[in-house]
């Protein structure tokens, strides 16, 4: 018989999701710092980004880190979908949620009484990450977009133009900024996530029902 | 059409954005930042750290990547006349009123692995085949727009010229100590022109007179304009932005 006490202790997800996680958060830092200051060269919106949070120093140097960082999503990216489709991952954790299913969660997460399990997404999690995920390949097709557009012709007239590719490409990177302020405003209320994304940490929902 | 230049009446005004632009980007070369902070930096590309050297080596590394996707057979997408954009921003590595005229004697130079290296006067070059074409001008900065330029497809002047086309680089040098090279099958596409008009009249001095680079499938910094002298050559020529760096190959 397993001893109960081990049995539910358990990190958030399985070694390469883990790892594949924080290159991520690396990668994707590079690329919205380095980012911001090159939407500064030319801000198509009525604002800057304050020098404090961006890359670079200088456009050249913003490209610098957003075209050098830029391999490191996309490898790690691409290899983070293909181990979701042939590890399961993608089947058992995050399949769309139905309308209904997200409806009740998201209710129980505004009255604060949607438990977190560890390793197990609610639909509104579900619907979040798998939100995320499409948001950033649409952002790395834009991207390749901007960066070629007479090589990827077909690509950017996908998009409708290197002009609207490019709005496209600032507008998923916004989506993706308010992504991460309510991941990490989740985190905080739920330190122990945090933890279990480096190791096992007791997976008890009732223990750790302080959301 | 072009509104006519009027002579320019500059009030520190008028420059006040570029003025706190330069001083900006002064401030910040020397600054750290949230960003820095977090990445290890003051990694600008102007100091010999070894962030900076590894940045320095993936933009190589880019250029390599960009040269293979470059396709010496696809054309950028033309525009029919009313795509056209108007007012045309001007735009250099300084502001307008720094625009210098044509010297009197102006011939354009012809230096490196050619045959014929005659200096050629405004005259000759007109005499030679033109192509015109409305593409979009692609700036670094990430604004664009589309405009008309007219002149000889720069493969064209290359043969006249004798130039050795197996050589690497062709490299552009222009009267106002601008420089920039580009590699040797961007400068035979067929889009690549020696631009003597511009939105169907000859070059303005603030749009390049009296010969311009015109190349659609590479980033604007690399359309040099005020052109003095095109030179043919296998050593690696680098540029104004090149040098300080912006990726040298800037394919789009």
């Amino acid at each position: 018989m397993k001893n109960p006490a081990q049995a539910s202790m358990r990190p958030a997800h399985s070694l390469p999701v883990r790892i594949m996680h924080w290159v991520n958060v690396y990668a994707l830092c590079c690329m919205l710092f380095g980012g911001w200051e090159i939407y500064n060269a030319s801000p198509d919106l009525p604002f800057l980004f304050p020098q404090w949070a961006t890359l670079g120093g200088w456009l050249g140097g913003a490209l610098a880190w957003h075209l050098s960082a830029m391999w490191l999503l996309v490898i790690n990216g691409a290899a983070y979908v293909l181990y979701g489709i042939f590890s399961g991952h993608f089947k058992r954790d995050l399949p769309p949620p139905s309308p209904k299913a997200f409806l009740r969660d998201m209710w129980a997460a505004v009255c604060l009484r949607l438990p977190h399990k560890t390793g197990h997404y609610n639909a509104v999690q579900r619907l979040l990450y798998g939100g995320v995920i499409c948001i950033l390949v649409i952002e790395v097709l834009t991207g390749l977009s901007i960066w070629k557009p007479v090589q990827f012709g077909g690509l950017v007239s996908l998009f409708g133009g290197f002009v609207l590719a490019r709005n496209i490409h600032l507008a998923m990177m916004i989506l993706i900024v308010g992504f991460i302020v309510v991941h990490l405003a989740l985190v905080a209320i739920v330190p122990r996530t945090l933890v279990s994304m480096f190791k096992s940490v007791p997976s008890d929902p009732q223990e750790a029902n302080d959301a | 059409m072009l509104e006519k230049r009027r002579k320019p009446v500059i009030t520190p005004d008028d420059i006040r954005a570029d003025l706190d632009r330069f001083s900006r980007r002064a401030f910040l070369r020397g600054s750290l930042s949230l960003g820095g902070l977090a990445m290890l930096t003051g990694c600008n590309l102007s100091t010999d750290s070894g962030v900076d050297a590894a940045l320095k080596a993936i933009l190589r590394f880019d250029d390599k990547i960009q040269a293979k996707l470059f396709d010496p057979a696809r054309l950028a997408q033309t525009y029919p006349a009313s795509a056209i954009t108007e007012p045309f921003r001007f735009n250099a590595y300084y502001p307008d009123w720094q625009v210098r005229g044509v010297p009197d004697d102006w011939r354009l130079e012809v230096a490196g692995q050619v045959t014929d290296k005659k200096a050629w006067t405004l005259d000759a070059l007109q005499s030679l085949p033109q192509e015109s074409q409305i593409t979009r001008h692609i700036c670094i900065e990430g604004w664009s727009q589309v405009g008309q330029w007219r002149g000889v497809p720069l493969a064209v002047f290359l043969r006249k010229i004798g130039a050795d086309t197996r050589a690497k680089y062709v490299k552009f040098t222009c009267f106002d100590d601008y420089t920039t090279s580009i590699d040797m099958a961007s400068a035979l596409h067929p889009q690549t022109i020696l631009a003597l008009e511009f939105v169907g009249k000859p070059l303005t001095p603030e749009w390049g007179a009296p010969v311009r680079l015109r190349i659609p499938t590479k980033l604007g910094f690399k359309s040099a304009k005020n052109l003095r002298a095109i030179e043919v050559t296998n050593s690696f020529a680098g540029g104004y932005w090149e040098n300080q760096g912006y990726d040298w190959f800037a394919g789009v």
